[in-house]
């Protein structure tokens, strides 16, 4: 916003007169919410930055004399120490890192097929099938999760389900195999190479940070899945219907077929909100809380363990105030990081002279030689190209 | 950028307020000593309940005092009690009187929120020694035991005769114990099944001599021969089919699998009495003690305190208030109340004569092993239980020599 040209464009000339006044009425408008902001947000967030390099034991005030400053104390437990500490955040990290490679690629997709899916006119019933696809985000996360440790127990639902295929199902939420090393012992490799036993990170090695997530996890991952898809196919239901059908109509004429279509004409015009989905997943898949807390409390195995959950652990349960916040804080970092990079992927890049070169008309080949491909490849240009300009 | 200064000034406005507000919260808690005291101020007790029944326990126990001592006190149920307990300490006004387990004790006691009493008491030599020891801190004996429990092995009396096992059967040896549980195993249930935890398996531990850490908490003695040895023989057993953890056998809890029918035995506390009264009205069961390890008797002691904050505007009625309630009339009360054990050695006699099917669990209280209480052991506990999951498959020895790391860590910085 302070990034917008001022609306008086005489440098040097002081705006004076009726309009004069209009900048301390705008202060005392917007003074509520920032003093709101500034109390519940801002403040506890400096807050909690002190504490997290502080020797707090939550006794008193943190700003009080007897607390006192400890410089990256906090943080180097976290990530060298060696101890205890730094091996429960490097299982917490790795196991959320599972979490999100599995949870964000699976409920994008799964969001983005439901929304075409329901945006077809030819589907009968759409408002019912929305409304099906809706009903696991509204339903409270606390009330899903035990459901889903009903499902997923022993002799649960899944269980039952699988043994009428003849599999016989994991015990789910005891299980803390990873699944990547489970896939490796089918194979025989039951023991990892000594590069990667041998080698830590954060005090968990290397063949440990590959186990993949736990059978456990893997049943959260389920979960998440389940219920936050519904919410980004909303997204991607209403980015659909404000695509105009003349550029899909257009790709038709050319021939191009509706797998064609989807990929080079639709899927380019949504990556706005492709981009808002991938954001809002990242984001709230790194900071996965209630799940873990009303489900496995990070068992089995610390397979389950999280950031957020081990933050909150650290912090109420262990009374070592100063680590938890120190983790919130990294996390905080990890999220900033993943997002940044994602939009540095996900910018829009000028077409490369490479690609450049496919939708040139060779002079050797003259009227005829134009293939449908071609002419679908020109039009995805225009796609790109039109959805970059409405951004900038 | 024109607006950029009405943006510093909007900053600086906001970090004003922030510093006051900051500031106003600083300056009332600096004092060390606790509050003024005033011996007319009400008391507020926080506790964390099992259920109706101690809750309306309690507070007709502390009813009573309120009145003969003309000083109000109201009861709190919390419902995370450690939650609510860290609350209000950081907020200078925690309740006055509240419940605190044996993990918490050492960072409470270590940052001063905690008040001394212990020594005060009139009846402090009544107190079983062990659980004095669970709650002495830096040589202080900060708070009084509320009550305690104890481990034992419960048995589902209609299987055992199924098996045609007698009274005479009832296992004393960890020998006798691996062939009744494996003539009990059958198809349908398992022969024992307990808690893959800490807190179970670590009373084979004790009964085969062996601790995570010495008596005094000052040593950490995790990889001992004696629990190697335990944890050989849990192991073995394991992977013999002849014990199950409870989520093995589907089960949330040992108490869980015993009152479904999943296993014929299991290893819990005195608990399980209102677990079994509540959901589990029609299996019978009788309770016998630990059997004996190559160390002789051993099993776990679990307890919480009366904790008194240093905060309390009004610490001596607060004292005044624990010694009501852990007189012998009140814990009497108490344990008829929700099914808990005294932990004073007075009320010992009275207790067993009223629950005969229970005198086991209280006969264990001579060698019971308290649970490690040094500052940060919960999450070294925590870890132990995540590698004991997956005992069946991994090296008790490494395992414990990793405990023993962490143990010693803890208690690098404790000294």
């Amino acid at each position: 916003m302070s990034a917008s040209p001022a609306p008086a464009g005489r440098p040097g000339v002081r705006r004076r007169g009726i309009r004069s006044g209009e900048a301390v009425s705008g202060w005392l408008f917007v003074a509520p919410i920032l003093v709101i902001l500034g109390l519940f947000l801002a403040v506890p967030v400096g807050m909690a930055l002190w504490v997290s390099f502080s020797d707090w034991t939550g006794r008193g005030s943190p700003f009080s004399s007897n607390v006192n400053f400890i410089g990256v104390d906090n943080y180097a437990a976290l990530l060298s120490g060696g101890g205890l500490a730094e091996q429960d955040f490097g299982t917490s990290l790795r196991n959320n890192a599972w979490y999100v490679v599995f949870v964000v690629p699976l409920q994008t997709a799964l969001a983005l097929l439901l929304a075409v899916l329901v945006n077809r006119g030819v589907l009968r019933g759409r408002g019912f099938f929305r409304t099906a696809f809706y009903f696991p985000s509204v339903t409270s996360s606390v009330a899903i999760t035990v459901l889903w440790l009903f499902l997923f127990g022993a002799s649960g639902a899944v269980n039952k389900l699988l043994s009428y295929l003849g599999v016989e199902g994991p015990n789910w939420f005891s299980d803390p195999r990873g699944i990547v090393h489970n896939l490796l012992a089918l194979v025989g490799v039951t023991e990892g190479p000594a590069f990667l036993t041998g080698t830590d990170a954060l005090g968990v090695s290397l063949w440990q940070w590959l186990a993949g997530p736990s059978v456990a996890m893997f049943a959260l991952i389920l979960l998440a899945v389940f219920t936050t898809s519904g919410t980004f196919m909303l997204l991607f239901i209403a980015a659909l219907q404000n695509l105009s059908e003349e550029v899909d109509e257009a790709a038709m004429v050319d021939g191009a077929s509706s797998w064609q279509r989807f990929w080079r004409i639709t899927l380019p015009q949504l990556r706005p909100t492709l981009f808002t989905v991938l954001t809002l997943g990242l984001i709230g898949t790194w900071q996965v809380f209630d799940q873990i807390y009303t489900g496995t409390q990070g068992g089995p195995g610390k397979t389950t363990l999280t950031p957020a959950y081990l933050s909150y652990t650290s912090a109420f349960g262990a009374q070592d105030w100063g680590r938890g916040a120190a983790i919130a804080f990294v996390l905080f970092v990890i999220i900033i990081a993943f997002t940044l990079l994602q939009r540095w992927v996900l910018r829009d890049r000028a077409v490369s002279k490479r690609r450049m070169r496919g939708y040139e008309i060779p002079a050797a080949a003259a009227g005829s030689a134009i293939g449908a491909g071609a002419a679908v490849a020109s039009r995805s240009t225009d796609g790109t190209g039109n959805s970059g300009k409405d951004l900038s | 950028m024109k607006r950029t200064p009405q943006w510093i000034v909007g900053g600086a406005v906001a970090a004003a307020a922030a510093l006051t507000l900051s500031g106003c919260g600083g300056s009332s808690f600096d004092d060390e000593a606790g509050a003024d005291q005033d011996g007319s101020a009400p008391l507020s007790i926080l506790i964390g309940s099992s259920g109706d029944a101690e809750t309306a326990a309690v507070k007709e126990a502390v009813a009573a005092w309120s009145e003969e001592s003309g000083t109000d006190a109201e009861v709190t149920v919390a419902s995370k009690l450690p939650e609510q307990l860290a609350q209000g300490f950081s907020s200078g006004k925690p309740a006055d009187v509240f419940y605190l387990s044996t993990d918490l004790l050492a960072g409470y006691a270590s940052n001063g929120s905690l008040l001394a009493y212990g020594d005060d008491l009139e009846n402090k030599d009544d107190f079983y020694p062990t659980l004095v020891e669970s709650f002495t801190y830096d040589g202080d004996f900060y708070c009084a035991p509320k009550d305690f429990s104890t481990l034992g092995l419960i048995i589902n009396t209609d299987l055992w005769t199924q098996a045609g096992l007698t009274d005479a059967d009832i296992p004393t040896t960890w020998e006798q114990l691996a062939s009744v549980s494996q003539r009990l195993t059958t198809p349908e249930h398992a022969g024992l099944a307990f808690g893959g935890e800490y807190a179970r398996v670590g009373a084979f531990m004790a009964s085969a001599g062996g601790g995570l850490v010495s008596a005094d908490n000052t040593e950490a003695t995790a990889n001992s021969d004696a629990n190697v040895q335990a944890l050989d023989y849990v192991k073995q057993q394991l992977a013999a089919g002849t014990f199950s953890y409870a989520k093995d056998v589907g089960a949330g809890w040992g108490g869980e699998a015993f009152g479904k029918g999943l296993a014929a035995m299991t290893i819990e506390g005195n608990w399980i009495s209102g677990a079994m009264q509540n959901d589990f009205p029609d299996v019978k069961y009788r309770v016998a003690e630990l059997p004996e390890g190559p160390g002789g008797k051993g099993t776990l002691q679990f307890t919480n305190c009366w904790g008194v904050a240093t905060d309390s505007a009004n610490q001596e009625a607060a004292v005044e208030l624990v010694q009501h309630l852990t007189s012998t009339e009140s814990q009497l009360a108490f344990a008829s109340a929700f099914g808990v054990m005294p932990s004073i050695q007075s009320a010992a006699e009275d207790w067993k004569s009223e629950n005969p099917d229970f005198v086991a669990f209280l006969d264990a209280a001579d060698y019971a092993q308290g649970v490690p209480t040094v500052d940060g052991s919960a999450d070294v506990i925590t870890d132990f239980n995540a590698k004991l999951e997956s005992l069946k498959s991994s090296e008790p020895k490494a395992i414990l020599d990793e405990v023993q790391t962490n143990f010693e860590a803890l208690l690098a910085d404790a000294n």
